[in-house]
Formats: C-alpha cells, structure tokens, sequence
C-alpha cells in the first residue's frame, strides 16, 4: 500500500506527471477509436452500396 | 513500388500490415509506459518530472515526422498526381495534429514545475503553436472545398509552404535564446543521455510510430472506400 501511495505521488510531482500520461494516452485512445470506427462504417457502407447495385442489377434483367 | 501503388493491390496489402502494426502498437506501447514509469531512474535534477519526457520527446518527434510525411506526400501528389499520395497527406494529418496538441500540453505540464511556468512566447514553443494551427488549417481546407480535386491541390500547396517551419522548430533552440534545451538525442556527437533514461524513450517512439503506422492505413482505407462510394453515385446520377 505505502509503496504504491509512494509510486502515485512521483516524488510530489503526481499532478504533472499524471496528467501528462493520461492525456496522451486519452488522445491516442480517441483517434484510435475514431479512425478505426470510420474506417469499418466506410466498408459497410461501400459493401451495401454495391449490393443494393447487385439487385437492381438482377431486377432490371 | 508501381505494384502497391494500384488501389486494389494497396488495399489488401494494407489490412495486413495495419493489423502487424496495431499489435506491434499495443506492445510496445505497453512496455514503453512500463520503463518510462517503473524502471527508468529519476533525474538527479528534475526529478519525477523528467518521466513526461517519455511521453513529450516522441510526441514531439511525431508532430515534425508526419508533418514531413504530408509535406512529401503532397508533393508527390502535386508532381505525379497519384490519387494514393493526396490520401495520405489527408490521411496523416489528424495524427499528426493530435501529436502536436499532445507535445504542447505535456510540454506545459513539464514546464510548469520545471520552468514555473506554463507558456512562454519563445521561438520552440511559437512555432510548434504554429504547427498545430497549419495542421487545423490543412484540415479545414479539405473540409472547406466540396470539388475532391481542387481541394486536394490546395491542400498540398498549403503544406508545401508550411514545410518551412519544420527546420524553423528543429534549429529554433540552437537559432534563438530559448527555456527550452536543445536537442539531447538527435544530434551530431551521438545522444547525450544515459542508456537507462534513452531506451524506455526509444521504445516510446517506436510505439508511437507503428500507432501511425496503423492509422494511417485504416485512415487511407476509409479514404479509399469513400472515393469509391461517391464514383458509385455519381455513376447513377449521369447514367
């Protein structure tokens, strides 16, 4: 216990150094989510797109 | 090169490498957050705070790398026009904004203990300031202009022009009287700084660039899949 209250204090520097972790790793976690997001809901959409265009394909013959 | 620079080809090669990448990311990640707070030693004068340096130094490398990276894209999209280049640069430049705004903050959170201030107007922390604003200004651009092609070369004459202040941040310590040290890692007579503090930094960096290395990839995929839907509905509304 005493040494993780030690570990979280870094030497009376805790409310810079773990902010500055936390922010970055916020970020990096948002852009992560956010591009891996847009990229799955554009391949699900081009997916759709084509099989809709297969359809009306099929129907027209 | 001509092989992987076919959309079809780039595609399928591309999911691979971002899932290595990711990975790769992930467990470097990991290990880097585990030296730079649990096994890298404090520094005999910053103490503690010399940690945010494990996050500052390679975010602050990422800021400069992937503005080159758009620059040099942009560049080859504006001399070869191939369609992979613009989408790169396009593709690079959220990444590298979220870098810049990240050495900024850390950067502030180390010079507050350090410096006892948050912010001072000197040339490093201008033109970084700078740099952030033209990666929103490239962004907006993209955003602003609706005709795909116009866009992308205003763009790329956008960044070709804000390539002049990727050496104005990188010689800005040695250039001007700054807080800010100069470069301790990057430089002519090899890295002055002990081994137990510049590993847990380089397994940081790397971390950080196979994170780009990953984003990239799933940002020019979406980029890719987009083109392709617009070309489908444009097909529809001239036939």
């Amino acid at each position: 216990m005493e040494r993780i209250v030690e570990f979280m204090a870094m030497g009376g520097y805790g409310t810079y150094v773990w902010p500055a972790f936390g922010v970055v790793l916020a970020v990096m976690a948002f852009l992560w989510f956010a591009s891996m997001r847009g990229w799955r809901k554009s391949e699900l959409d081009l997916r759709a797109l084509r099989e809709s265009r297969r359809q009306e394909e099929i129907a027209k013959e | 090169m001509h092989y992987f620079a076919n959309p079809t080809h780039f595609t399928r090669l591309a999911g691979r490498i971002q899932q290595w990448a990711g990975g790769l990311a992930a467990g470097l990640l990991i290990a880097g957050l585990y030296l730079a707070l649990v096994v890298a030693p404090a520094d005999y004068q910053q103490g503690e705070t010399v940690r945010i340096m494990f996050v500052h130094v390679p975010s602050a490398w990422m800021a400069l790398f992937c503005y080159s990276f758009l620059a040099v894209a942009s560049a080859v999209a504006l001399i070869w026009k191939h369609p992979l280049a613009d989408m790169a640069a396009k593709a690079s430049a959220p990444i590298g904004a979220g870098f810049t705004f990240l050495a900024l903050v850390t950067g502030s959170l180390w010079g507050k203990p350090m410096w006892g201030t948050w912010w001072v107007w000197d040339a490093r922390l201008t033109s970084v300031l700078i740099l952030l604003f033209l990666y929103l200004g490239y962004m907006a651009l993209w955003q602003a202009i609706e005709d795909g092609q116009k866009a992308a070369k205003a763009a790329a004459v956008l960044a070709l022009v804000g390539a002049v202040n990727v050496p104005i941040i990188k010689f800005s310590v040695d250039w001007w009287n700054t807080l800010h040290q100069p470069a301790s890692v990057l430089r002519m007579d090899g890295p002055a700084i002990h081994p137990s503090m510049l590993w847990p930094l380089l397994v940081m960096a790397l971390a950080f660039k196979a994170y780009f290395v990953t984003l990239l990839l799933a940002r020019m995929r979406m980029e890719l899949n987009l083109r392709r839907i617009r070309a489908l509905r444009l097909a529809d509304r001239t036939s």
